[in-house]
């Protein structure tokens, strides 16, 4: 059994906390399939944003919150940006 | 190779991979069952060792500070990488875009946007500071930090003018921020070799109360200076970028 289960006034019930990490899971497969699927490169851009930020919830409910930071700002943030500048360098030569 | 002969191969080395993947898989311990003795060994001696609270922080800028250092660089070199691929080479001239196309129909940012930028600057970059200097007190630490201070800047440019975001990032302040960042985290594990001790020690006074912003000697330092580098490299990179949707370069 786990030895290094603390109780705080705050703790979810095993269920609970069980449910909440497989629907995490789930949208997570989800968002990462439909990354994939999405093909115009703008709208794929911001479902990545999105698949960041529900990455980053899961990490939270896995009790990484440093990892949930890191996610937060990197995937969800400023991966793409960098994407979406780069879309509008190749657009603008298109043109 | 005929087609028939490459799905052959793709099957046989397929399989192999599933049958391998599936052996592994069960193979594996089962949920939330950490088996190693690393973990629970770390958390037992780690906030006494260390005054640290940020378990995590201590983890890396101390007992794997080495494993940190290599990640540091990793980030660096990806910056150094973007600013000489996207330096002005000899006999090229910057020349300030034009629009090319200038009867396409490019909306304004929108006042929701300028607004919504220029409030939350303020915070994210109190709170990417706030994160940078209290790894040792909470899961944060100077990439998170360091990251989120980046994003400020890239408000600063959603918020106005590319202008203004060069204004408050010059390239040339960002590199000299960057190599200060990098070079200070070595600074503080030499340092320590200097001293006759081995490399990353953690040399400074770790402060009377564990979880105190004063407490856990080198690791607040080293925090400080990973969030340096992390927040000057990617505004660095950030800002090539911008130059490069923004300017046209040209020959002659």
């Amino acid at each position: 059994v786990n030895t290094l289960a603390v109780h705080t006034p705050y703790t979810v019930p095993v269920a609970m906390m069980d449910a909440l990490q497989v629907t995490l899971l789930v949208l997570v497969a989800a968002g990462a399939t439909a990354v994939v699927l999405i093909r115009a490169p703008v709208r794929q851009v911001l479902m990545l944003s999105t698949y960041g930020v529900l990455l980053a919830v899961l990490f939270l409910a896995f009790q990484a919150p440093d990892v949930t930071l890191s996610e937060l700002t990197v995937g969800a943030v400023l991966l793409p940006a960098v994407l979406l500048l780069t879309l509008a360098k190749v657009r603008k030569k298109e043109q | 190779m005929t087609p028939r002969q490459r799905r052959w191969i793709f099957l046989v080395a397929g399989v192999g991979l599933a049958a391998f993947y599936l052996w592994g898989l069960l193979g594996l311990p089962g949920f939330g069952r950490y088996p190693g003795p690393y973990g629970p060994a770390i958390l037992r001696v780690a906030v006494a060792q260390t005054n640290a609270t940020g378990v995590v922080s201590a983890i890396n800028f101390e007992y794997r500070g080495f494993d940190t250092v290599g990640e540091e660089f990793i980030l660096f070199v990806a910056a150094a990488g973007v600013a000489t691929v996207l330096r002005r080479l000899r006999g090229e001239r910057d020349r300030p875009a034009v629009d090319e196309a200038a009867d396409r129909d490019v909306p304004d940012t929108s006042s929701a946007v300028r607004i919504v930028a220029l409030l939350t600057t303020g915070p994210v970059a109190l709170a990417g500071w706030w994160l940078t200097s209290h790894a040792q007190t909470n899961p944060s630490g100077g990439f998170q930090g360091g990251v989120m201070l980046a994003t400020a800047f890239v408000l600063i440019y959603l918020s106005g003018e590319f202008l203004v975001f060069k204004r408050f990032s010059p390239i040339d302040l960002t590199d000299v921020a960057e190599a200060v960042g990098a070079a200070g985290f070595v600074a503080v594990g030499v340092s320590a070799v200097a001293m006759g001790l081995p490399y990353l020690t953690n040399y400074l006074p770790l402060g009377q109360v564990p979880g105190a912003v004063s407490s856990s000697g080198t690791i607040a330092l080293i925090s400080f200076f990973v969030g340096i580098e992390v927040a000057a490299a990617f505004i660095l990179i950030v800002g090539e970028l911008l130059d490069q949707t923004l300017l046209v370069r040209r020959r002659g």
